[in-house]
């Protein structure tokens, strides 16, 4: 039919994720590891040596933040992987637990910063919860001296990673099930005596990890090398190592430059040896797994542990929900003096007295998240109308590819990278941005878009074609309108994922690009709340607005089309 | 034993089938037929205690005097073959034997014991280290059966056992199983919509 078409436009795809994504990460990381060994002749320093490492050990807390850093990745990932797990085990045969599922919707599209400084609001000392048990419960007239926030432990970052990740695991998991016969083997296990936790353990969990891996690792990727969250969160001084590496990176004195280059290359050491350290632990779980299952032990209850999980998970959904009411409150307090339980008097005035600055970071968050969404849905689209044309399957090659810029810390490449632009005189402006939040915004689109695309019925296009419609009229005709709901979806998961962006943001837009994630983090720090409340609804309303959109669109002019609804989601 | 079972989805007026009371001797094999849909595999979800949501059950099953209704399936000590012998992929032939190899077996050496001379009743010795997805539908089903009797249970039920095998192969595993089940003198309840089962059975038919 059309395969030399087919051919070429998945060679163009292909090239140009090669070229946009693969070769900037690849150039990222080669001129950080340059300037990691002594070479960045921007600011004088020439030649090989070992020096900047040498600089990095002797920086102050620098251990400190390599041993947080593992501590708050792990702790954070194995609970979160837990407790998820845990719930999905003790409600899978409940009924509405799949409807009740969606609603963490809106966590997953909650930013990580207007979370992080939601939760700020909540459990600081001086925060809602305080406010709400004092001073009849506690004594307190006076906000107590504890570090609930930014404690030198981490706790207070682990916990806010776990508001994100948990459900982030829940669907993961809940995808993962559908594809297991899990009523079946619990039936199974429960006839051979094992109580109902007792078999997930030992024969469902051991079926579902293989599935999940992969994002498992992502969100260790992830917890490992955090920047905007543990800024608001984590402890501060010192801080985790991927926070260090970027106030090493923003110092004024820019020899820092240099050991904060090996510093950067030490992160995606951390990363790399992290997950090869949980993978080392899966093997070594699963070798005493099977020593413990052949024992044939029926007497161990599981289920004390499942009610624990669900409490856990609930609670921390709890604190989620209380973390965005937390921003909208504030955002519209006026005098509100410790203890009272709300705000004495409510004003605008903190929306009003910041309307400029937070008008302009609303402006460029969306222009930068509809640029980068429409980049990456154009792409994505044609790399499966390519494969579609080709009549090539899913090469796993290059979906291990797309994981690539998931699982590479930011941190290791982004300096490098704006080293990169600035040499090609592109550097420091909105379209370096857009770039940059194209590297991390295509992955998302490209995993949400591609199962639902494939599942597409062929029977649609072939019909098309029978009817005479070239494969361009049969793309824009049929397949697209068709897949309208989860183009938008997509979309909007994209544009979520752009407005969160921080590390790509402040290093590609060289402090000259405000966005309101930007924003937040930097007003984070500050003591007025009321501004710092506006910016944070501001970052968690627009992902919510796209994701309103993403549902509603579809449903109304999809109203007299039942066959679209939701099928092709 | 059951007593007036009677079944019915949470959404329809008609009860399943009429209530239904039978008693199985020890070491005997009743078989329940009936057309498809009726039911036949909700009842043995009933009495295995896995009844999904969306059921509501009335009436009791006693198992050898004690009244099993309200225990969970775990507790009831009623072992089940199913048609697709739902073996575990993630362990082995031999690790999936003694998962269901009874606790009060101790020790890895006799526990190792159990699973072999289980896998040479079933003509399949040196399988232990197999992979379940190697082996052809008889072998599953053997080893199914295997890891049920290793469960050492006070009841067994065969849910349309032999419905997926080659009708040559059906022949051969319903001597095995019966025989194997006979052995034992526990209670034993069939459903099935092939007659042949029925007969080879060879013991009381009840038509739902």
């Amino acid at each position: 039919m059309t395969a030399p078409e087919g051919r070429l436009l998945r060679l163009l795809v292909l090239g140009a994720v090669a070229g946009g994504l693969v070769l900037p990460i690849l150039a990222g990381l080669w001129e950080t590891a340059r300037a990691a060994f002594g070479h960045l002749p921007a600011i004088g320093a020439d030649g090989l040596s070992l020096d900047p490492w040498r600089r990095l050990f002797d920086l102050p807390g620098f251990g400190t933040s390599l041993t947080l850093t593992l501590w708050t990745g792990f702790a954070s990932t194995a609970l979160a992987l837990v407790l998820a797990v845990g719930l999905a085990a003790a409600m899978y045969d409940r009924a509405g637990f799949r409807g009740g599922a969606r609603l963490l919707a809106p966590f997953l599209a909650t930013p990580h910063a207007a979370l992080a400084i939601g939760l700020a609001f909540l459990i600081a000392p001086s925060g809602w919860i305080s406010r709400l048990l004092s001073p009849w419960a506690t004594g307190w007239d006076l906000p107590p001296d504890l570090a609930t926030v930014n404690d030198p432990a981490g706790l207070a970052l682990i916990l806010g990673l776990l508001v994100k990740e948990v459900p982030f695991f829940l669907l993961v998991i809940l995808a993962a099930l559908s594809q297991l016969p899990v009523r079946r083997h619990l039936e199974a296990g429960r006839a051979l005596g094992y109580g109902h936790g007792v078999v997930w353990i030992k024969v469902i969990g051991p079926q579902l990890y293989p599935l999940i891996r992969l994002p498992v690792y992502v969100v260790l990727s992830f917890a490992l090398s955090i920047v905007d969250m543990a800024i608001v969160l984590g402890p501060s001084n010192p801080p985790v190592l991927a926070v260090a590496v970027t106030r090493w990176f923003l110092a004024a004195e820019t020899t820092l430059i240099l050991p904060a280059s090996a510093a950067a290359l030490l992160q995606s050491a951390v990363v790399a040896g992290g997950i090869g350290l949980w993978w080392a632990a899966e093997r070594a779980l699963a070798r005493i797994g099977r020593v413990w299952i052949r024992r044939g032990g029926r007497g161990v209850s599981a289920e004390p542990g499942l009610v624990a999980a669900g409490a856990a998970v609930t609670g921390l959904m709890a604190l989620g929900a209380g973390a965005l009411m937390a921003l909208a409150v504030w955002s519209v307090a006026w005098r509100w003096s410790y203890p009272r339980a709300l705000p004495e008097s409510w004003s605008l005035a903190a929306w009003g007295r910041s309307a400029a600055g937070w008008g302009t970071a609303v402006e460029s968050t969306v222009i930068i998240g509809v640029a980068t969404t429409a980049l990456a849905l154009i792409l994505a689209v044609a790399w499966l109308e390519g494969e579609d044309r080709d009549h090539l399957p899913r090469a796993t090659w290059a979906e291990a590819l797309i994981y690539l810029p998931l699982l590479v810390p930011q941190i290791a490449f982004l300096y490098g990278l704006h080293v990169v632009f600035l040499k090609a005189g592109i550097g420091g402006g909105i379209g370096a941005v857009i770039w940059a939040h194209a590297l991390f915004v295509f992955p998302y689109v490209m995993i949400a878009l591609s199962d639902p695309w494939r599942a597409l019925d062929p029977a649609y296009i072939r019909a098309a074609a029978a009817l005479g419609a070239g494969p361009v009229r049969r793309l824009f005709a049929v397949k697209l309108p068709i897949l309208l709901r989860p183009l938008l979806t997509a979309a909007a998961i994209g544009f979520a994922v752009s407005v969160a962006q921080y590390l790509p943001t402040l290093f590609m837009g060289a402090g000259r690009v405000a966005t309101l994630t930007t924003e937040a983090v930097t007003l984070s720090s500050g003591s007025d709340r009321r501004v710092t409340g506006v910016y944070a609804v501001l970052q968690a309303a627009l992902p919510f607005l796209a994701y309103l959109a993403a549902l509603g669109v579809p449903a109304i002019l999809h109203r007299h089309r039942a066959g679209l609804s939701g099928g092709a989601a | 034993m059951l007593k007036s079972v009677s079944i019915q989805a949470e959404n329809g007026a008609e009860p399943l089938f009429s209530p239904l009371s039978l008693a199985v001797a020890p070491g005997s094999v009743t078989t329940i037929v009936g057309p498809s849909g009726i039911g036949k595999s909700t009842l043995m979800e009933f009495i295995g205690g896995h009844l999904p949501r969306g059921f509501r059950a009335s009436g009791d099953v006693i198992l050898d005097g004690r009244n099993v209704t309200r225990l969970p399936a775990e507790a009831r000590r009623i072992g089940i073959l199913f048609q697709d012998a739902a073996l575990f992929p993630h362990l082995s032939v031999g690790d999936n034997l003694a998962f269901g190899l009874a606790a009060h077996v101790r020790g890895r050496a006799a526990r190792t014991a159990a699973v072999a001379m289980a896998l040479d009743q079933a003509g399949l010795p040196g399988f232990a280290a197999r992979d379940p997805a190697t082996l052809s539908g008889g072998q599953r089903a053997r080893v199914a059966l295997m890891r049920t009797l290793l469960a050492e249970p006070c009841a067994l039920l065969l849910d349309e056992p032999f419905a997926k095998l080659d009708p040559a192969l059906r022949e051969e595993l319903r001597r095995f199983v019966f025989d194997h089940v006979r052995d034992r003198d526990i209670p034993v309840l069939m459903v099935t919509h092939d007659a042949a089962d029925a007969e080879a059975a060879g013991g009381p038919v009840v038509s739902l």
